[in-house]
Order: C-alpha cells, then structure tokens, then sequence
C-alpha cells in the first residue's frame, strides 16, 4: 500500500508544505540570520555580527535596563497568574464535581470568556478598572503595579475557566472507588485530597500549569490594549517590548530580531522541560 | 496557540489507542462517571454550592453586562456613572430619577456610531471569510498531509513530522517582522493571501493533531479499500476522512478560535488601510494619540460579542470538548 500512495505526494504534502516553507520556516531561519544583521527590511540587510545582542543591554556603553525589567517583570507576571489561575480554577473544578445543580450552567459560564479575544476582553476591563480607579483621580496605567495586577486580572477571567475544564475532566478520571476506599479506611476529606486526589492528578497539574505558564509568557493582545505598555513602558511584558522595539523605534530592527530571538530561546526551554515532565510522569503511572 | 503542549512520539502511540475506543464507549463511561458522582462525591450541602456559584457566575459575567448597559448610554455619563442608570440617585425624588434615566441613556446612537467608525459589517465579513477560509483550507491540506507522513515512512516524511512539532513551540514575535515582509513581496497582504499564512502558521498543530490521529486508525480498513479498487485519494476522502471526523472538528474548533481573535498577524500582513479584521477595527477605535470615543466603543463591544455568544450557544459541547482534547493531547 505504501508503494501506491507514495507517488502521490504532489497533492498530500506540497501544498501543506509550500505554505509552511512560507509562513514559518523561511521567516524562521531568516529571523535567526537577521538578528547578526542591521537591516530595515529583508533586503537591505548588512551583517554586524553580535552587535544586536549586545545593544539590548548596553547603549552607547551605558547599561539599558528596558529589556531585563520587562524580563523581570514577565517573570513577575507569569508566577503570579500561574499561582492564581491553577488555585482558583483547581477548587471551582472540585466544587463542580460534586454532582450539584447547574453544574452545566456555571462550567458554561465559566468558560465563556475564553472564547473572547484578547483585544476585546482588554477593553471591557479597561472600561471597568477606569470608571472604578477615577474615584481614586487614577487611571489603569498610573504605576507599574495598577497595570500590573489589571493585567492579572485580565488574563485570570479569561483563562480560568479554560483550565477549570482540564481540571474537571482530570477529576472526573479519578475511579471513584478509590476515594471511596479511602473513606472507609477513615480518611479524612483534606487527606483524601492531599494523598489521593492531588497525586493521582498530577499529569493534568503539569498540563494546566504549562500552558498558564506559556500563556502569560506569550502575552501580547491584552498587554497591548489594555496598558499600551505604560506608564513610560514599565508594563510591557516581553512580547509587548519587542513588538515596540521593531517597529516603534526607527533603526532598531535588528535588536528587536535578537530580542526575539532570545525570547524564542526562554519559551523553547520552558517547553522542552515541560515536554520532558510529561513523558516521565507517564513512565511512572 | 500553536503553542499547547509538546509531547513525544511514543506518548502519542500509547495515548491514542484508548482513545480510539473511546468514540463508541464515550457515552457509556460517561454515564459510569455521573453514577461516581452520584455515590461518592455528592456534597451534602449541595445547595450552598448551588448558591455560592451562582453568586459567582453572575459576578463572572457582570463586566460584559456593565459594558452593554453602558453602550446605550450618552458618553458623558459612561464614566460619570458607569454602573447606574440615572443622572440622579432615587432620593433626591422619583421624577428627578426618571428624567435623568432619560439624560442618561441615548437609545442606538453609540451603535450607528460605531458601525460607521469601525465600518463593522465589512469587519465582520471579513474576519467570517478569513475564519471560514483558512479553517477549511487548514484541514483539508493538513489532514491530508498527516495522513500521507504517517502511511508513508522516509527520512523526509519523519522530518516533516519533526518540523511542525517545532513551529509549534516558536512564539510569533519570532517571524513576525520576516514574516510579514515575506507575505509583502509576495503579495499576500490581502484576504486570500492571508489564508496562505494562517495554513503555514497554523499547519504545526493540526499535522501533529491528525498524525496521532490516524496512527491509531487500523491499517487494514484502508488496505481492504485500495485491494477493491480505491485510488489512494479515494481512499482518503471516502475511507479515512470520515473515520477522522471528531478530530476534524477538534482542529477545526481550535483553529477557528485562534483566527477568529487573532489581531497581531493580520494587523502586520494585511494591508491595514484596506482591510479591518474585528479586533483590529476595534483596537483602531483607539487613535494614534490614545484617545478612545467610549460609547462607540461599548457598541463595537457589544457588537463584536454577539457573534461569539451565538456561537457558543449552537456549538458549546463541541467547543469545550474540543478544547479539552486539544490541551491534553496537544
């Protein structure tokens, strides 16, 4: 069988492959070259080695702290949300799996704004925060910190309900036999929870906890719309600063590039380690 | 979003052939599951927890209610009073109350208003086309690109494999600025050109979607098809496709969702003066000097909601199942 479908790769393959040659491997080897390069646009490049890399740290021999605060504060960001949203969307899945009324009713509404873009859910909350904080003479962007814990809330409406459904589907797993045995050898419900339930799930713990952590890495929409990177771009999470650095600052391509580049760098690790945890949880269930 | 999870080979071997019994057994063990529910984690104050949710549910919603109360209102009275309905508070008389519900509120002018800024129906036509378009020229081609690279095992087809698991674990701002360049010169800056991008964008996790798939088809159905007589093609589109149908709507739902609230790849491919998807209409609402006109805002708001809203409410079982699938296996 092999033999016959193997001469039709002209229909199954190419035209699948033309478009990834052209929207993602092409753009992504060039990206990396680019990076040695100061360039304005794809042809007028011209190779200047390192330069790039070191220029996001140093300018004109002076430290520039703009690239490593974003880092800091995406790092910042990213462990807060991935406490808060696996918290919260953990216990809402443990009270929704107790076969209560309108179990189906609150997953749904739950979930709804997962399905709203980040653009548009920005600016309800933008709405929302300005009409509240002005009562305080304050807007969303007035420190780092309101922008900040907006942006948290913002990414936690969104994506809490996205990982409620995981966690339902991973406790609807669990035999109930086995927290019915533990019950009748008296085990007590916070025993139950820590010594059978929370071990049995940790595949989907990792799950959920990678992609929030991915998530609040690769934040850019509601970055964008909601704090526009202010005050002063203390608020700009990586995504949000390369962005500005491409095309907000004239000349300064080529850096964005590198800044992209060790950006790739940071989320293939995370995914790598991710990728690792996974297969080795297997291995040992 | 090409971004969910990345696993190994094997896992995928080892996680689809259950899976594979699951389509006939689906509602059985669901069935099985509620019985758990029922014997061992019914809670005994059911009611409290009925109570408590719903509480919550309505403050989980309460923001998009906020904003389409807010859209029928006058600008002024947005920020003045966002979360009332009247200019004045109830004790200072019922009449002065009335009259100033009727100062608040300014029936659809924020709606015309903001159809006309954001031109919203080319908007909308525009983000279904895309949407539509590149969603079904995804699975087409994907589809039948997985199912070649599994049937057929050469270093090149391996590599293939290899290859769209990668792009899945490469954030966007990666190929943006080359990206976007490449998709100038060679003319894709508009709606058709863009389903081009979003095929080789999105390829990576819809090959790696339909690869596990169809490693747990059984061989021998496609065998027995092509001995009577089916050309591979016709084995593809009469024999497998159908047997791919739930993870044809999975991707679909995944693929869907991405396009549909995508904003910073059109915003760079698309020629912006000619063409608005959705969010990007609304992000221009906001001018170059960061003035935002509010209540063509909340309409544009509200308006671009709908759409979402009624989506959800014909395809909530697919949606969520779909997106479950797609964060576990992906």
């Amino acid at each position: 069988m092999e033999k016959s479908i193997k001469k039709y790769w002209p229909i199954f393959v190419v035209p699948t492959m033309l478009a990834f040659l052209v929207g993602f491997l092409v753009p992504f080897i060039y990206g990396i070259f680019l990076s040695f390069c100061k360039f304005t646009t794809v042809v007028d490049w011209k190779w200047i080695g390192g330069a790039n890399y070191t220029k996001i740290f140093m300018v004109n021999g002076k430290l520039d702290t703009t690239f490593l605060h974003s880092l800091w504060y995406t790092a910042l960001f990213t462990a807060v949300t991935v406490v808060i949203i696996n918290v919260a969307s953990f216990s809402i899945a443990m009270l929704l799996t107790k076969g209560i009324k309108g179990t189906n009713l609150f997953r749904t509404t739950f979930f709804m704004p997962n399905l709203i873009g980040g653009i548009v859910l920005s600016y309800i909350w933008l709405m929302i925060f300005n009409a509240v904080l002005q009562k305080y003479s304050m807007t969303i962007v007035t420190t780092q910190w309101t922008a900040f814990w907006g942006l948290v809330a913002v990414v936690c409406w969104q994506q809490i309900g996205y990982m409620m459904v995981i966690y339902i589907a991973g406790i609807q797993n669990i035999p109930g036999d086995v927290i019915e045995a533990a019950k009748i050898d008296g085990a007590s419900g916070w025993k139950a929870l820590t010594k059978i339930i929370l071990p049995m799930l940790a595949p989907t713990i990792t799950i959920c906890s990678f992609l929030t952590l991915t998530n609040g890495f690769k934040l850019f929409d509601q970055n964008l719309a909601l704090t526009g990177g202010n005050p002063a771009k203390m608020s700009q999470l990586l995504a949000l600063n390369i962005y500005d650095t491409m095309y907000g600052t004239t000349g300064w391509q080529g850096v964005g590039q590198a800044k992209a580049v060790i950006f790739f760098i940071l989320v293939a690790v995370i995914s790598l380690i991710q990728n690792r945890l996974t297969t080795k949880k297997e291995v040992d269930a | 979003m090409a971004t969910e999870v990345l696993k190994k080979e094997k896992k995928v071997d080892k996680a689809k052939k259950p899976q594979m019994q699951n389509f006939d057994g689906k509602a059985a063990k669901k069935r099985k599951n509620d019985d758990t529910v029922n014997s061992v984690r019914r809670a005994r104050h059911g009611w409290i927890i009925t109570l408590f949710f719903s509480i919550l549910s309505l403050a989980w919603i309460a923001p998009i209610i906020i904003v389409l109360l807010n859209s029928f209102k006058r600008k002024a009275y947005i920020f003045r009073n966002p979360f009332g309905i009247s200019k004045f508070t109830l004790s200072e008389g019922f009449d002065k109350w009335k009259s100033g519900i009727h100062t608040t509120f300014n029936g659809l002018q924020n709606y015309t208003n903001a159809i006309n800024k954001t031109e919203f129906f080319k908007a909308f036509g525009l983000s279904l086309f895309i949407t539509v378009c590149s969603v079904a020229l995804i699975l087409l081609c994907t589809s039948m690109c997985a199912w070649y690279i599994t049937r057929v095992k050469t270093k090149i087809t391996k590599a293939i494999y290899i290859l769209c698991l990668f792009s899945m674990i490469v954030p966007f701002q990666m190929v943006m600025f080359t990206l976007s360049k490449f998709a100038n010169m060679l003319h894709l800056g508009n709606p058709v050109g863009i389903i081009i991008v979003y095929l080789g964008f999105g390829a990576g996790l819809a090959v790696f979607m339909f690869t596990g798939f169809v490693k747990g088809i059984s061989i021998e159905i496609e065998e027995a098809a092509m001995i009577d007589g089916c050309s591979p093609l016709q084995t593809f589109f009469l024999v497998v496709m159908p047997i791919m149908k739930p993870t044809i709507v999975t991707v679909a739902i995944l693929e869907a969702m991405w396009v549909w609230n995508d904003y910073l790849l059109p915003s760079l491919v698309l020629n912006i003066n000619k063409y608005k998807t959705i969010p990007i209409a609304i992000q221009y609402l906001k001018q170059s000097h960061g003035q935002i006109d509010w209540g063509a805002m909340m309409a544009a708001l509200v308006l671009a909601i709908i759409p979402i809203v009624i989506f959800y409410a014909i395809a909530q079982k697919y949606i969520i199942d779909g997106v479950l699938s797609g964060a576990v296996k992906g």
